[in-house]
């Protein structure tokens, strides 16, 4: 049920409207009703002060791992959803790689309504593109469309075969959603631990190649010019998948990527920095300054549409082992929108309106999902940053169960202050509402 | 004296004055091996803990007798006979040995960076006995140990590093300590057994073996490590043999008083041919008296250093 609410005095920011201006925003039974200076608000209507704070259209998150059915020691959908609300998303579209998988309706609908139960944050399952993403035969991808899946993965896993994937891309026009391909070609990774060069050849861990990626991003950009199917790339990490993805554009095939916050931020510097901590393993893996400056540089060019986490919660003990016997996966919802600021916005890279691209009017057209602006009618969904706020990551304040992160004792300054769905305020000043 | 850091677990993070000084300490204290009863009191009341999760005959058998030597009591586990075998976790199987009292943790894991990973675990100092492809610190030390027997310097000195280097934990731990010593270092082998950018480590890097033996005052023949073998990175034995061993054909590239040095154990007529291995330039058991004097001295410096 959506609710009324009044965010006044925040500098507002919406790139769909070309909105820059210190405004209040009016949200009436869950739905933007109006922007304006100065609005009065009605009798009982709850007012969020929202001064020296930037509003925005809700964040989208488009690749979390929330593990429920099946790894609920790592997260689940309530741990997730909260983890999901402090760090300013309004919403978050979960991967299928759960037990069982997200590959039939069922699924689908239990993660939906397990999700409304818990009703902070909207989630968005994406079902997988094969059955027990195996990679063989089409999953119904039809019917988990009409149970609410906004997209089709085998995340975790790329979907291997060039025909297999050409076929889900010609059969998904039906149902207007998009692939989103891990893009691996696991003969080049098997068996690596970080990315391939001078820093695995010091670690003696083995490594990874570039190519193992640039690889797979090609072929899937061929595949897409071949079906003219909606493809999205997910976690691209490399300069060279970066090239692919401009070639691609050149031409006019249709293809859109994201990219992670670890990947914008750190190097693999950090395996043999961090004594070989395992929450620097993740896949793709942790790659070169080089890769970062040009991943950076393309975010800023608009060559990349959409940062999103690639949240990957892990319990302890699968971290706290030897490095090859480790998992992957940083849990990265509640360090995101701070690292981006903090490491993007502030150093004059991106503008709070491209931040907002990326984090929300972007993955909403790319799944097709309401939201990513605040122009009249659109959902009630709304992130609100205090740009000052200063503070250190610390792991034990994660809502999140996973707590495997890299960010540990980083000092960040930008934070997301207040996080509201339907126009009821979720998370306020850095605290959950319920 | 006493060392820089709690642990010994690489030589790239070792400075260069406790290379010196575990030398020095290992060049007195080798004396010891030679007496009619090897035995002195320095460890006492020490108790020096071996855990191994891979085979090996002359690591723990060095280190054992290095703390034996030195009246430390010795504690071995070989995971194939303990509960590693039930799946009990790396930190849960040193912490209970921790809590039993022992003073130091030698291990071997066939995984890079377990040594690093067990040292946050545990309070007491660990010694890498060899971790995966990454490194084996006290093999590099007994490997400059001996070379200085022959040479008495490494400064200015051509190694040449022959082999799989890529699987190598004994490769990486020489190229640290002797670059760091000032030799100069070339390695050599197929290219799909020299990792990326391995030049960047101050070494040069060759497809040809003779091209790295030129002139060189030591060959260093690595073991060809067929149990890390994945993927079809050479055709056969015999074609390795053929184009990357050492014979007595390739010796001849070397300095007629240059030696050769392997860390054990061999696989004779692949990476070095058996005349080569038994010839009078082979240094080969000389590493290995070398290795119990540096692990005495490791054990010393480490258990605290007290004259």
């Amino acid at each position: 049920m959506g609710k009324d609410l009044l965010i006044r005095g925040g500098r507002v920011i919406d790139p769909a409207a070309k909105v820059d201006e210190e405004l209040d925003v009016l949200i009436l039974e869950g739905k933007i009703a109006r922007l304006d200076k100065g609005i009065t608000p009605q009798e009982g209507i709850e007012v969020l002060d929202s001064r020296g704070k930037i509003v925005m259209p809700g964040f989208i998150d488009m690749h979390v791992h929330l593990r429920e059915p099946g790894f609920e020691d790592k997260e689940d959908i309530e741990s997730g959803t909260r983890a999901a609300a402090m760090g300013g998303f309004t919403a978050v579209a979960c991967m299928p790689n759960t037990d069982p998988v997200c590959d039939n309706d069922s699924v689908v609908a239990r993660i939906i309504k397990r999700a409304r139960e818990v009703g902070l944050v909207r989630v968005y399952p994406i079902g997988a593109v094969t059955k027990g993403r195996q990679g063989k035969e089409l999953s119904e991808m039809g019917e988990m469309r009409l149970a609410g899946a906004v997209g089709f993965s085998d995340d975790g896993a790329p979907v291997a075969s060039a025909e297999v994937l050409r076929c889900a891309l010609e059969y998904l026009k039906r149902f207007d959603a998009v692939l989103i391909d891990h893009p691996e070609d696991k003969s080049l990774s098997d068996g690596g631990q970080m990315n391939l060069g001078l820093n695995s050849t010091i670690a003696g861990l083995r490594g990874i190649p570039r190519e193992a990626e640039e690889v797979a991003v090609a072929r899937d950009i061929l595949v897409a010019k071949l079906t003219g199917g909606k493809l999205h790339l997910a976690h691209i990490s490399t300069e060279g998948s970066v090239e692919l993805v401009r070639y691609a554009r050149a031409r006019g095939i249709r293809v859109t990527c994201e990219v992670t916050p670890h990947h914008l931020t750190l190097t693999d510097d950090l395996v043999i920095e961090s004594g070989y901590d395992t929450n620097t393993k993740v896949n793709p893996p942790l790659r070169s300054r080089k890769d970062v400056e040009a991943l950076k540089q393309a975010l800023a060019e608009g060559v990349i549409d959409a940062i999103a986490t690639d949240h990957a919660p892990h319990h302890i003990d699968d971290k706290w082992v030897e490095y090859d016997y480790a998992e992957s996966g940083i849990s990265g919802l509640e360090t995101a929108v701070s690292l981006m600021i903090d490491r993007l916005v502030a150093p004059g890279l991106i503008s709070w309106s491209r931040l907002a691209e990326l984090m929300s009017l972007n993955p909403a057209r790319i799944l097709g999902v309401p939201g990513g602006t605040l122009v009249p009618g659109s959902p009630g969904d709304v992130t609100i940053i205090d740009p000052d706020f200063e503070y250190s990551v610390d792991l034990r304040k994660f809502e999140s169960k996973g707590k495997n992160s890299p960010f540990a004792g980083w000092r960040l300054t930008g934070a997301p202050w207040a996080t509201v769905v339907e126009g009821r305020v979720v998370m306020k000043d850095r605290s959950l509402l319920s | 004296m006493a060392l820089k850091g709690k642990d010994i677990l690489s030589l790239r993070e070792m400075n260069p004055e406790d290379i010196e000084l575990i030398l020095s300490t290992a060049r007195s204290l080798k004396e010891i091996l030679s007496r009619p009863i090897k035995k002195v009191p320095t460890l006492r009341g020490k108790v020096v803990c071996t855990l191994f999760y891979e085979p090996s005959t002359r690591t723990r058998t060095s280190f054992e007798l290095a703390a034996k030597y030195m009246s430390a009591d010795t504690v071995s586990i070989a995971t194939a006979t303990s509960s590693v075998k039930k799946g009990e976790t790396l930190a849960d199987t040193a912490r209970n040995l921790e809590v039993m009292g022992i003073d130091v943790v030698v291990m071997r894991h066939s995984v890079s960076g377990a040594c690093h990973f067990l040292a946050k675990v545990l309070d007491v100092p660990v010694i890498n006995a060899g971790d995966g492809m990454h490194e084996h610190p006290t093999q590099g030390l007994l490997d400059i140990f001996t070379i200085l027997e022959y040479k008495s310097k490494i400064r200015g000195l051509k190694v040449a590093i022959l082999g799989d280097v890529l699987h190598s934990r004994v490769a990486r731990s020489d190229i640290f300590g002797l670059t760091k010593m000032g030799a100069e270092v070339s390695v050599a082998g197929p290219n799909t057994l020299l990792p990326p950018e391995i030049e960047a480590l101050g070494v040069k890097a060759y497809n040809r073996v003779e091209d790295a033996v030129e002139g060189a005052d030591v060959i260093y023949v690595l073991r060809l490590q067929l149990e890390r073998q994945t993927k079809s990175l050479f055709p056969s034995k015999r074609e390795y043999h053929d184009f990357f061993g050492l014979d007595r054909k390739r010796l001849r590239y070397a300095k007629e008083d240059a030696i050769v040095m392997h860390p054990g154990p061999m696989n004779r007529g692949v990476e070095i041919s058996t005349d080569v291995a038994d010839s009078p330039r082979s240094v080969i058991l000389d590493q290995v008296v070398s290795g119990v004097a540096v692990r005495m001295a490791a054990l010393y410096l480490i258990l605290g250093g007290r004259e």
